[in-house]
């Protein structure tokens, strides 16, 4: 949840990248470290298996600078992907102030995407929350591979609330900013 | 989520940071950290200028969020107190009111039973504390709501400039 301290002038909001595994939240995370200046940003920590799959979470802290006296900080974190760490991702899920779904648009990875989808929706429901009272946005990733699925599909299976969604390649960085970007406004409007 | 969200402002902080200082002199403690769950860090004390106090907020909550979980796999509902011990310096943590935190780092000027007599202590005053701050949360909301409506849209600017 985010964390408004007057006293010491600091404001922390959490956005949580969620979605199905190996569809590209962590390489999300890395790239935005790759890109921001050392100043804009704090230490990467991923908690990983020994074979680089997300185990607990990926956190990257990224520094706003200064606005108006207040110095605002907005934390990022992946929540692992694959299936059966269920436990770990509502841990992270927890308190998150803005979601990113990153989907996978491969083809043959279209039920992954609505299981990972409807596992969000149950882990929100344990914290009697709703996705749709909850600022999140869509990243369709991996754009470059063959055998994808076209945006208007996959808008019709995952996207029934409108939200906003950006067709990304995590890998080269590309929509990757803007999915970010549009969920750091989307929380900081409802402030 | 976003109601749920804490607003410190001077007077309650205030108390805070000095039931934490009062805690890191009683306790002979090295530094101590005031975390949310969320691994905010609220507040510090101490000797914690070598210390990355980000890192350290995130993985303190993440590993009480991981205990809460083993906590209830066995039937009890959390772990309130966990404790970590090192080859010189050690950690302790307290959960108290509102999902807060107290983490200690303490070392061979004092001993663990020092350190946790001194911080269920500290930890009694600190929940009164922040039940307080709390409780008074919904009223300040709406006086505070204009000045975070300021900011918002400079926020924006911000990021417009660091994401491009």
């Amino acid at each position: 949840m985010a964390l408004i301290n007057y006293a010491t002038k600091e404001i922390n909001v959490k956005i949580v990248y969620y979605g199905p595994g190996l569809g590209g939240k962590t390489t999300c995370l890395r790239w935005i470290y790759g890109k921001l200046d050392q100043s804009s940003k704090g230490k990467m920590i991923t908690l990983a298996t020994e074979m680089d799959r997300t185990l607990f979470f990926d956190f990257l802290p990224v520094d706003l600078g200064s606005v108006r006296g207040f110095q605002t900080r907005f934390h990022l974190y992946t929540v692992p992907g694959q299936v059966f760490y269920n436990a770990s991702r509502r841990i992270i899920l927890r308190g998150a102030d803005g979601i990113i779904f990153v989907a996978d648009s491969q083809r043959e990875r279209r039920d992954d995407n609505v299981d990972s989808l409807e596992n969000l929706k149950e882990n929100l429901a344990t914290f009697n929350l709703k996705l749709h009272d909850t600022p999140y946005v869509m990243q369709y990733n991996k754009r470059d591979l063959p055998n994808l699925m076209t945006v208007a599909e996959m808008e019709g299976f995952l996207n029934a609330e409108m939200v906003p969604y950006f067709e990304s390649v995590a890998t080269q960085g590309i929509g990757v900013f803007e999915a970010l970007k549009e969920i750091a406004k989307m929380v900081i409007r409802k402030f | 989520m976003l109601i749920d969200r804490i607003k410190l402002f001077e007077s309650g902080f205030q108390a805070i940071k000095e039931n934490i200082e009062k805690l890191l002199q009683q306790s002979d403690a090295k530094a101590v950290m005031l975390v949310d769950r969320d691994g905010n860090l609220i507040t510090n004390a101490g000797e914690t200028e070598k210390i990355d106090l980000e890192s350290f907020a995130t993985l303190s909550a993440a590993d009480f969020a991981a205990t809460s979980q083993l906590a209830e796999i066995i039937g009890e509902s959390q772990f309130r107190t966990l404790y970590h011990q090192g080859e010189r310096d050690h950690l302790y943590f307290q959960s108290i009111a509102r999902n807060i935190i107290i983490a200690v780092i303490f070392d061979q000027r004092t001993t663990l039973g020092l350190v946790r007599v001194r911080v269920k202590h500290a930890a009694e005053t600190l929940s009164k504390i922040l039940e307080d701050i709390f409780g008074r949360q919904e009223e300040a909301a709406a006086e505070e709501e204009a000045r975070i409506e300021d900011i918002s849209k400079d926020i924006e600017d911000e990021l417009d400039r660091l994401f491009g």
